[in-house]
Parts: structure tokens; C-alpha cells; sequence
């Protein structure tokens, strides 16, 4: 069995009430904290921890915290990010509504070590019944002298407040999500300054992921240098992988990093194999922005060594024959998948959720919806596969955030590896068939 | 109606009093987004442009803020919707596992196509992008519950079930 750190007790019926979840040691590295480190060791155990920012980017949080500044009389802001929107992700979601105390206890320990006395948890508009869990829990905290005046007779104080989004996924970008929470557009902001400097409402601010900030209890109660022991390399500790797609046991798993990728697809502790027993064709290893491996390079690496799931495996060979591990969205596609039909799907998500601050993405997005459209209706030619590239090759780099790439490399990904098959569209376009999966899946005879 | 006929319940007024207190004082516009939703549950399911200037009035903020807000967002509605607003997902993993075929079974049920408000108001459907409930593909959203796991027989109960039922599906 891997190692579990943060969802080891969630199958425990109650797990979600203040009382069952102290009763399995919950709150313990709360109490730690306030009794017995002062902020700046908490900082010190993350940074050992190497713990990296589980949102997607896979920044250092460590060094991410030191870098807030600190003037005087300036107040400063913890934020988590909950906009979990990124196609294939709902890690979470899993954790909010499973353990929702592990995040709140995350958020007082981190609220603590960064000097924050008004926190928020930014959660996706439409996770509505997950915001009414949080605030159900933060409720039962208030009552029990976790959160408010004075926490545990400590003298820190701390308020926690649960935001809805409206269901944008750039608001997962952080200074859109601050953006959000002050009440505006979800428009990227240019940096910098970044949030660490001027953040919400212009102060400085810390925007972490929801299984980040969950992280930093573990790593309180076994200490940094603990934590880095678990996992492989840099990619230290354990990773929620959303597991979805054609597979048997499609959820939730928490992997310690360094599993290999066949022993994740194939084992019946994680994902069980591809269903109706077909062959596995593609993966997208982190959620929709990363790029799309075949089969071949995502078991082994170019080298033909065997592929982990880590940061630096998953990344071996660039985006010539790599990918990511991004936010561990892991979706899987069995042999009958029409890849570009998917990266269809993809493109249709980025041009609808593209802010139009910037006209490459605003523009770009619309362009490559259009092209694959084509595909899908037997009109594309030759020269699509082309203009294709062209349009994803003008976004990347050329935007205030991020969007533009997560919108491009899945296009340049799929062409790389998969022009075989944009090709076959245009050459046989009476071939293309819609294959309806629901029929497939339910063993339905089609009408 | 007309902003000055409009008011909240007083349910709904003492929420807004909790949520004002959520921010700063001087920064009660970051509660536009919570009332937009609150504003949304109240008025059935959709914000009006009045809705829009009696949310404006409270925040004390100009109209064009809300509007600006409330456009950009794809959960606020700005025309009317059915009681029951049927948001089908349809990225990835959701079409990989049959959206296409849970949204042309729910057209055909219905009678309607995806888009327009059934003849007795009661349902529309409305395809969406990525709702996170990709291991339990297909899915759709009603108001605030998700349904997973969909198949054909599990629509009929569910559509059989919110016929009696009658209620507007809310968010808040």
C-alpha cells in the first residue's frame, strides 16, 4: 500500500464532523504549532518539507511564503485556491468533502506561520453543496476555539470565510481569483507585483491550492525533513491524482510520487486497468494543459526507462516526448478514442473560458474551436493541420497569463504525436465516425 | 418591475448582513459575486437588469459594475431560465463517456432542444464545460446537486422525480 498522509482516514464514517476527526488525531498540528513553533519554523518545516504547489505549477510553497513581504501595520492575506476547474481535475473537491477540517486546520496553521488574521477559501461557484460543507465545518471550528479570538488560549487570532466563485475557470489563475474576490472580472493582472507584495485589496497575499495548504498539517506533525523523505527526488511526499476516463475504478487516489505510471493504469489499488477490457491508447497526465502522450511515452521515457509519476519523470524529454504532472488530472483514453474529437472538447473549454484580455488567447482560441471543428465535420484539408500549429505557436508566451499556454500545448501535443489522425480525417472523411461511447459502455444496441 | 419594487426577503437581507461581513468595511464590493448568487436564488434564477441596479444600490457601487460582473460569469444568468436549468458537462472525460448521448436523450425527453425553455417552463437544458466530476462521468447539475454516474434510466427517475417535486432549482 502507498503511503497516505492526507486522505488516510477517509473512509472513516464521520470524518467530516469536528469530533471524529479530532478523535483520528485532527487538530494535532494545530495545537503544535500554537504551543510549540513560533510562524517563521513553520516557514522553515515547509521549506524543508520541499513540498511543491499541487494547484498545477508545482512551485516550491516554501519559498513561495518567503517571499511575502511583511511592512508594518499592513495586513496579510492566506488565500486558497478551491476554483478547481482544470478539465480532469477533482482532487479537491474530494478532499473538501470528505475531510473538510483538513483543509480548515491547513489554513489556521498556515494563516499562523504566514501572520494572516482574515483568510478566505475561494471556492468554484458551482461546488455550491461543497461551500455549505466548509461552512458547516468552520462553524463547528468557531464553536470549539479553533478558529476567532485567541485560538487554543495561543493570543493568535484568526477569522476564516468561505467565497463563491461564478464559475470561471481563470479565476484558478491567482491574481484573477484575487480579482474575483474583490468583486471584478476575473482579468489576470499583469506582475508584477505579484500577490506576495501587493495581493488582495493591495496587501500582501499567499495563494495556495487546497491539497497544498492540507499538506502543510502532515508535514507540521511528521516535521519537513520527514516529508521529504516520502516520495522520489524533488518530488517529495504524496499527490492526489484525479483518475478518469476508460478505466475500471475512475476517482480519487493518493499516491506517494515515484509510482510508476503502468503500475498506477494497471494496478487494481489505483485505476484497475482500461474497462471492456480495450487498449490504452493516450493519456493526459495533469489535466487538460499538459500535453498528451501515446501509449508508448507515457509507460517509458524516450530512454525507455519506465515513466513515474513524478515531476521530473512525467517532464523527461521536454514536450518533445514529455509531459507534466500538473494538477494530476489523469485522464485516460482507450484504443477506440478519437483524439482529436477530445482536443475538440479542449479547445471548445479554452476558448470559453478565455478572459479576452489579450488578443492572442482571446482571438487564437477561437481560431484553433474553429479549425477542429472543421475536422469534426469532414471539411478540414491538409493545410488545417498546419494553420493549426501556427495559431497554438503564436499564443504561447505571448499573454498576461497563463491560459494561453494550457489553451496551446494540448493542440501542439496532439499534432506531434497524433498527426496520423488529423490526417485520416481530412483524407477519409466518410469514415469519421461519432463513436457513441454510452452505447459502447452500457452494451445498448444503437437506435 | 422596476429597482424600487424590488427587495429581498428577510431571509435573504440577513445574509446579506453576514456576507458584508465577511470584508473590510471599506471594501463590501467583494461581496458583489455572493449577492449576484443571493440575488439570483431570490429572483428566480435569473438577474434582470433592475435585479442588477437593486444589488448595485446595496453595494453602493455603480450599475455598470454589476453588469460588467454578472456578464462575465457563466453561472448568472441574464434571461430567464426553466425552473429547472439541466447543466449538462460536456468536456473530456464527460464527453469520453457519453455527454453527446445524455444530451441528445435529455432533447428528445424533453422535446426541446439544448438552449430553450420547455413549453411548461419547467426544464432546460445547457451544456457546460468542466464541472470536476470527471471520475463520475456523464453528469449533469441541477441548481446545487450534482448527478453522477447518469444513465438513461437514472434521467427518467431523476426528471420523474423533480416533475413532482415543482421547486426552482437554486444555487444558494
Amino acid at each position: 500500500m502507498s503511503k497516505k498522509l492526507l486522505l488516510a482516514n477517509d473512509h472513516i464514517p464521520g470524518i467530516n464532523t469536528l469530533e471524529v476527526y479530532r478523535q483520528h488525531g485532527g487538530y494535532k498540528a494545530l495545537e503544535k504549532a500554537l504551543k510549540s513553533m513560533k510562524p517563521d519554523d513553520i516557514v522553515e518545516e515547509v521549506k524543508k518539507s520541499g513540498l511543491r504547489g499541487r494547484g498545477g505549477a508545482g512551485f516550491p510553497t516554501g519559498m513561495k511564503w518567503s517571499f511575502l513581504a511583511k511592512p508594518e501595520g499592513v495586513p496579510r492575506y492566506l488565500v486558497c485556491n478551491a476554483d478547481e476547474s482544470e478539465p480532469g481535475t477533482f482532487k479537491d473537491r474530494y478532499l473538501m468533502e470528505r475531510i473538510p477540517h483538513l483543509l480548515i486546520e491547513g489554513m489556521i496553521v498556515s494563516s499562523y506561520a504566514l501572520g494572516a488574521n482574515t483568510s478566505y477559501i475561494y471556492v468554484r461557484g458551482e461546488y455550491f453543496y461543497i461551500i455549505k460543507i466548509l461552512q458547516k465545518a468552520i462553524k463547528e471550528a468557531y464553536a470549539a476555539g479553533l478558529l476567532g479570538k485567541n485560538i487554543l488560549g495561543s493570543g493568535y487570532d484568526l477569522d476564516l470565510y468561505v467565497q463563491p466563485g461564478g464559475g470561471a475557470y481563470i479565476c484558478g489563475e491567482e491574481t484573477a481569483l484575487l480579482e474575483s474576490l474583490e468583486g471584478k472580472r476575473g482579468n489576470p493582472r499583469i506582475k508584477p507585483p505579484f500577490p506576495a507584495v501587493a495581493g488582495l485589496w493591495g496587501c500582501p497575499t499567499v495563494v495556495n491550492n487546497v491539497e497544498t495548504i492540507a499538506a502543510v498539517v502532515p508535514i507540521v506533525n511528521i516535521s519537513g525533513d520527514e516529508y521529504a523523505k516520502i516520495g522520489i527526488g524533488k518530488s517529495t511526499g504524496t499527490k492526489l491524482i484525479s483518475a478518469s476516463g476508460h478505466i475500471n475504478k475512475p476517482g480519487v487516489y493518493e499516491i506517494e510520487l515515484g509510482v510508476p505510471v503502468e503500475e498506477f493504469i494497471y494496478s487494481d489499488e489505483y485505476c484497475g486497468g482500461i474497462r471492456n477490457g480495450k487498449k490504452l491508447k493516450a493519456v493526459v497526465a495533469g489535466g487538460s494543459s499538459v500535453p498528451i502522450l501515446p501509449t508508448e511515452l507515457i509507460l517509458k521515457t524516450a530512454k525507455g526507462e519506465p515513466r513515474l509519476m513524478s515531476y521530473e519523470s512525467l517532464g523527461d524529454g521536454g514536450f518533445a516526448t514529455g509531459t507534466m504532472l500538473g494538477s494530476g488530472g489523469f485522464i485516460v483514453m482507450d484504443e477506440d478514442t478519437s483524439v482529436v474529437k477530445n482536443l475538440f472538447t479542449f479547445a471548445r473549454f479554452y476558448h470559453h473560458e478565455s478572459c479576452g484580455q489579450c488578443s492572442p488567447c482571446r482571438e487564437g482560441t477561437g481560431w484553433m474551436e474553429k479549425i477542429l471543428q472543421k475536422f469534426i465535420d469532414g471539411k478540414a484539408t491538409m493545410s488545417d493541420i498546419d494553420l493549426l500549429w501556427d495559431v497554438q505557436s503564436k499564443i504561447e508566451g505571448k499573454t498576461i497569463c497563463p491560459l494561453g499556454e494550457a489553451a496551446a500545448w494540448p493542440v501542439a501535443a496532439a499534432i506531434r504525436h497524433f498527426r496520423h489522425e488529423f490526417e485520416e480525417y481530412v483524407n477519409r472523411p466518410e469514415s469519421i465516425h461519432d463513436v457513441k461511447h454510452y452505447f459502447r459502455l452500457n452494451n445498448i444496441e444503437e437506435a | 418591475m422596476t429597482t424600487t419594487e424590488i427587495q429581498f426577503s428577510q431571509e435573504a437581507q440577513q445574509k446579506v448582513q453576514e456576507i458584508l461581513n465577511q470584508y473590510p468595511k471599506e471594501k463590501s464590493k467583494s461581496a458583489l459575486l455572493p449577492l449576484l448568487h443571493l440575488a439570483q436564488a431570490e429572483f428566480d434564477g435569473w438577474l434582470s437588469v433592475p435585479v442588477m441596479d437593486y444589488v448595485a444600490s446595496i453595494l453602493k457601487i455603480q450599475p455598470i459594475e454589476v453588469y460588467e460582473v454578472a456578464s462575465f460569469y457563466t453561472m448568472f444568468n441574464l434571461q430567464p431560465v426553466g425552473k429547472y436549468l439541466i447543466e449538462v458537462c460536456q468536456t473530456s472525460s464527460c464527453w469520453m463517456c457519453g455527454a453527446e448521448d445524455i444530451v441528445r436523450y435529455l432533447e428528445q425527453k424533453l422535446g426541446v432542444p439544448t438552449g430553450e425553455i420547455s413549453a411548461d417552463g419547467m426544464f432546460q437544458v445547457k451544456t457546460v464545460e468542466c464541472l470536476g466530476s470527471c471520475g463520475t462521468a456523464p453528469m449533469f447539475q441541477i441548481g446545487d446537486q450534482y448527478y453522477e454516474n447518469l444513465t438513461f434510466e437514472k434521467i427518467d427517475a431523476i426528471l420523474e422525480e423533480l416533475k413532482q417535486e415543482n421547486k426552482r432549482s437554486r444555487y444558494c
